[in-house]
């Protein structure tokens, strides 16, 4: 398989887009739709200050490397959750990253160690809490990454959310019914109260074989494992069923999300109902009376095509 | 050739040469949710693997 654009030898194929690309071209692509999120979704401008959330995962790690590629000014913040040797091994990749890339561009890594705060880990609090783990790692993580946007004076904090993510949690809100988490799904979240940080998702039209793909061409040093805690969540099992569809039929997760977008974008203009729909389309057939939009019902030309047809 | 497997990490051996769309096929695993590296660089579905390459199947799906 060679790539469309300058015919060397492919090493992706991404079927959605009908395309596969080389290395070279590939990690253009990529640059470009992450470059065509920020511009659509207003997400930041060339001098703003971006705070990026990392984990040390493909995500975050390559949302990090993406911005800073394109020239954006942009610090991460690590939480360290403290949750035996993938907190280690998490930590470990995002220092070397942070060492050995992002530094020669200026930009720093911020750390946060539960531990310290909290005297413990995420699963120790969140037994003494008597609350889930990651109900817990998810309040932790949210505050710490907006104090630190607000109190170092970022204008903006990004998070490695991508199309598999919001697809699997469009999913599972559909599923519930979430009205109120409807809302909150875009890839551009406002400052809303004084306090609150501006959230953006950079990577909303790249799918995690994209990203992942993209992180071993560019030879990103990421952690393959998992966090202990997912093991078994909804979110797996919404992202696997996912992925079996778009295998059928590639394209089905951005139809999904990105129409999702388009129908919240549009303003409300009043929709004529169903029943007033009927009644200006409806009337009746030319030939039995029953309702029709043709002026003879398709019923009736099928039965007339019956009787002129030549028997067998 | 030896395949290496995350979640948890495993080698298998499999019998080579095979289509990296095949032998996916076979380990009844979706290419939607993996890559196959064969080396240090990514490969194609269409492209063939040999039985003295060294191939890592990894899995792209995070549960975050
Ligand atoms: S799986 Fe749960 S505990 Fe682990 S990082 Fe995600 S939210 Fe936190
Ligand atoms: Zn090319
Ligand atoms: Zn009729």
């Amino acid at each position: 398989m060679n790539c469309g654009k300058c015919k060397t030898k492919a090493v992706i194929s991404l079927p959605r887009h009908n395309a596969a690309f080389c290395k070279g071209c590939f990690t253009t692509f990529m640059h470009e739709q992450v470059a065509r999120a920020i511009k659509s979704f207003k997400m930041f401008a060339p001098e703003d200050r971006i705070l990026v959330a990392v984990s040390g995962g493909k995500d975050s790690l390559a949302l990090w490397h993406i911005l800073l590629t394109l020239g954006y000014r942009a610090d991460a913040l690590y939480v360290n959750l403290g949750i035996g040797a993938y907190s280690d091994e998490s930590h470990r990749k995002v220092r070397h990253y942070a060492d050995t890339v992002a530094a020669a561009h200026g930009a720093k890594l911020i750390v946060h160690v539960v531990e310290q705060e909290a005297g413990g880990g995420i699963r120790e609090l969140a037994t003494v809490l008597h609350r889930p783990t990651c109900s817990t790692c998810g309040t932790i993580k949210r505050y710490q990454f907006n104090r630190a946007a607000v109190e170092q004076d970022y204008d903006v904090m990004a998070t490695g959310h991508n199309l598999d993510d919001e697809a699997a949690r469009l999913l599972g809100n559909v599923l519930h019914w979430q009205d109120e988490y409807l809302e909150k799904q875009g890839p551009t979240l406002p400052a809303s109260v004084e306090g609150f940080a501006k959230k953006v998702k950079p990577l909303c039209r790249l799918s995690e074989r994209e990203i992942a793909a993209y992180a071993v061409v560019n030879r990103i040093d990421y952690i393959v494992e998992e966090c202990p805690m997912a093991k078994g969540s909804k979110m797996i099992l919404y992202k696997e069923v996912l992925n079996r569809l778009e295998t059928e039929s590639p394209g089905t997760k951005q139809r999904f999300y990105w129409g999702f977008l388009e129908k919240q974008n549009k303003p409300d203009v009043p929709k004529e109902s169903m029943a007033e729909k009927d009644q200006r389309t409806l009337h009746p057939c030319q030939s039995c009376g029953q309702p029709t939009t043709a002026d003879t019902c398709s019923y009736c030309k099928m039965m007339a095509k019956a009787k002129t047809a030549t028997p067998r | 050739m030896i395949v290496q497997l995350s979640h948890p990490q495993r080698q298998v051996e499999i019998k080579g040469p095979k289509r990296t769309k095949e032998l996916l096929r076979e380990l009844n695993l979706v290419m939607e949710a993996h890559l196959v590296i064969r080396g240090d660089e990514l490969v194609t579905e269409d492209e063939m693997l040999a039985d003295a390459d060294q191939v890592e199947i990894r899995p792209v799906i995070s549960g975050g």
